[in-house]
């Protein structure tokens, strides 16, 4: 942690029609360091995540990434974030290595990065194939490569374990876990984990902050009153 | 440039793959072919109506690739992955009007010959390279405007209605100067060059839809 913020929300709210699904949130967070983004299901993590992301608009407050206001200055940031969602946004009939080179060209990235990460989380030998025959679970690996493919300074995880076994677990810690090294925010229906590698926890209830802190700072209590 | 490259080549990748949009435009061209001419009950047809009835077929054809044109994109996540991409937003109305185009010259290629075989009297043969600047022309003012509707119709829920219902109203003025520059170039003893200001009224409304849609695309790719 360099004391330069990654993330700086101001009063963030957006709404969704009539839905207000992120209301009045403010939080910051270091560049290199991890927040975990704590709620219920519809709580509005993942709506935080696409505003970061710059794919979505917020309707009021303030959201800067790196300093950089959102969206004015979103063209600014794209190269610097990883987003990794519900949807692996690849493309079904396209293999994995087919995906992941789209990918790295856009970024303008080498194909030799791709051959990396595949051979990293042990994707090489399955990455010619359609990822519409794939499990759930190689596809996951493969959107992990995909969203760490030009070492984004900041990796915007939803669930990012999901479908994924113990082995593929490890094999994509270094990707996405601490040891990548760049700020994250992260969000998880495993509190207990995921607060074990956060350094800051944002618990979301109903759009609104319901706390905020250092991670380590979080009681059962609070947990118990999140997910009630 | 490179960008659009690299869209395009994706595109023509996944339907090189899928064969889901270029087949299905090309027999429901014969099929109009052969509604026509069973519907009309003569064996051959030349002139004005024969210029008529190609481009209200291919038209009719075009929607069906203008409706799919954005579909992966939707529903396998494209739109993100490219918008979390630093790229120039633009690039992504040339590429997908070039794939299109790509799609209805692929069209043309099979629909061409069969309406030829199917309904035309005169040959196709001497007025072809006409016929190929006329099509050539349309085919801009179908991609520029087709990317352009997809675009707006793929962001709402009846966007299978949405294309048509808004594209063809646009594609009226494109449509009258194809036919009437086809007209002339498949009459019996017809014209072998098609009527000058036919082309320039296409070429024209090509160069006034290009700019609106380079204009207002940024602005449909936003939340």
């Amino acid at each position: 942690m360099d004391g330069t913020l990654a993330i700086e929300l101001r009063g963030l709210t957006r709404h969704f029609g009539e839905r207000t699904v992120l209301r009045d949130v403010s939080a910051s967070l270091p560049a290199g360091a991890t927040l975990d983004v704590l709620g219920r299901n519809g709580a509005g993590k993942s709506t935080l995540l696409r505003i970061l992301a710059t794919l979505l608009r917020p309707h009021e407050g303030e959201a800067l990434v790196f300093g950089e206001p959102l969206p004015g200055r979103a063209f600014a940031v794209r190269g610097k974030l990883g987003l990794l969602a519900h949807d692996p946004l690849l493309y079904r009939d396209l293999t994995g290595r087919e995906n992941l080179r789209y990918h790295a060209q856009l970024h303008r990235v080498g194909f030799e990065r791709v051959e990396e990460l595949l051979e990293a989380v042990k994707m090489d030998r399955r990455a010619d194939e359609p990822v519409r025959l794939l499990s759930q679970g190689m596809v996951q690996r493969i959107a992990i490569c995909r969203a760490v493919l030009h070492a984004p300074e900041l990796l915007l995880l939803d669930e990012p374990r999901a479908n994924l076994d113990p082995a593929a677990g490890v094999l994509v810690e270094p990707l996405i876990g601490r040891a990548a090294g760049c700020a994250r925010v992260l969000t998880s229906h495993d509190p207990g984990a995921a607060l074990a590698e956060a350094d800051l926890a944002l618990g979301l209830s109903d759009g609104a902050v319901a706390f905020a802190g250092p991670a380590d700072g979080v009681g059962a209590a609070q947990l118990k009153e999140l997910y009630a | 440039m490179r960008t659009v490259l690299v869209l395009l080549r994706k595109d023509l990748r996944l339907e090189l793959r899928t064969f889901e949009t270029v087949p299905a435009m090309a027999l429901f061209s014969i099929a109009v072919f052969v509604i026509f001419h069973f519907g009309f009950n003569r064996a051959t047809i030349a002139g004005q109506l024969a210029g008529g009835v190609l481009t209200v077929t291919l038209l009719l054809a075009a929607l069906l690739g203008i409706n799919r044109l954005f579909v992966a994109e939707r529903e396998q996540g494209g739109f993100d992955g490219f918008l979390l991409a630093p790229v120039d937003r633009s690039s992504l109305l040339v590429a997908k009007a070039a794939a299109l185009f790509t799609f209805l010259v692929a069209l043309e290629v099979i629909a061409v010959p069969a309406f030829g075989l199917l309904l035309l009297g005169p040959s196709l043969g001497r007025p072809l390279l006409g016929l190929i600047a006329v099509l050539a022309l349309t085919n801009v003012a179908l991609s520029v405007i087709g990317t352009l509707v997809s675009a707006i119709a793929i962001q709402t829920r009846a966007r299978d209605l949405i294309g048509p219902i808004v594209a063809l109203p646009l594609l009226i003025p494109a449509l009258i100067a194809t036919a009437r520059a086809a007209g002339p170039l498949l009459a019996a003893h017809g014209s072998v060059s098609p009527p000058g200001k036919w082309i320039a009224v296409l070429a024209l409304y090509d160069a006034i839809f290009a700019l609106i849609a380079y204009g207002v695309f940024d602005f449909l790719l936003e939340d």
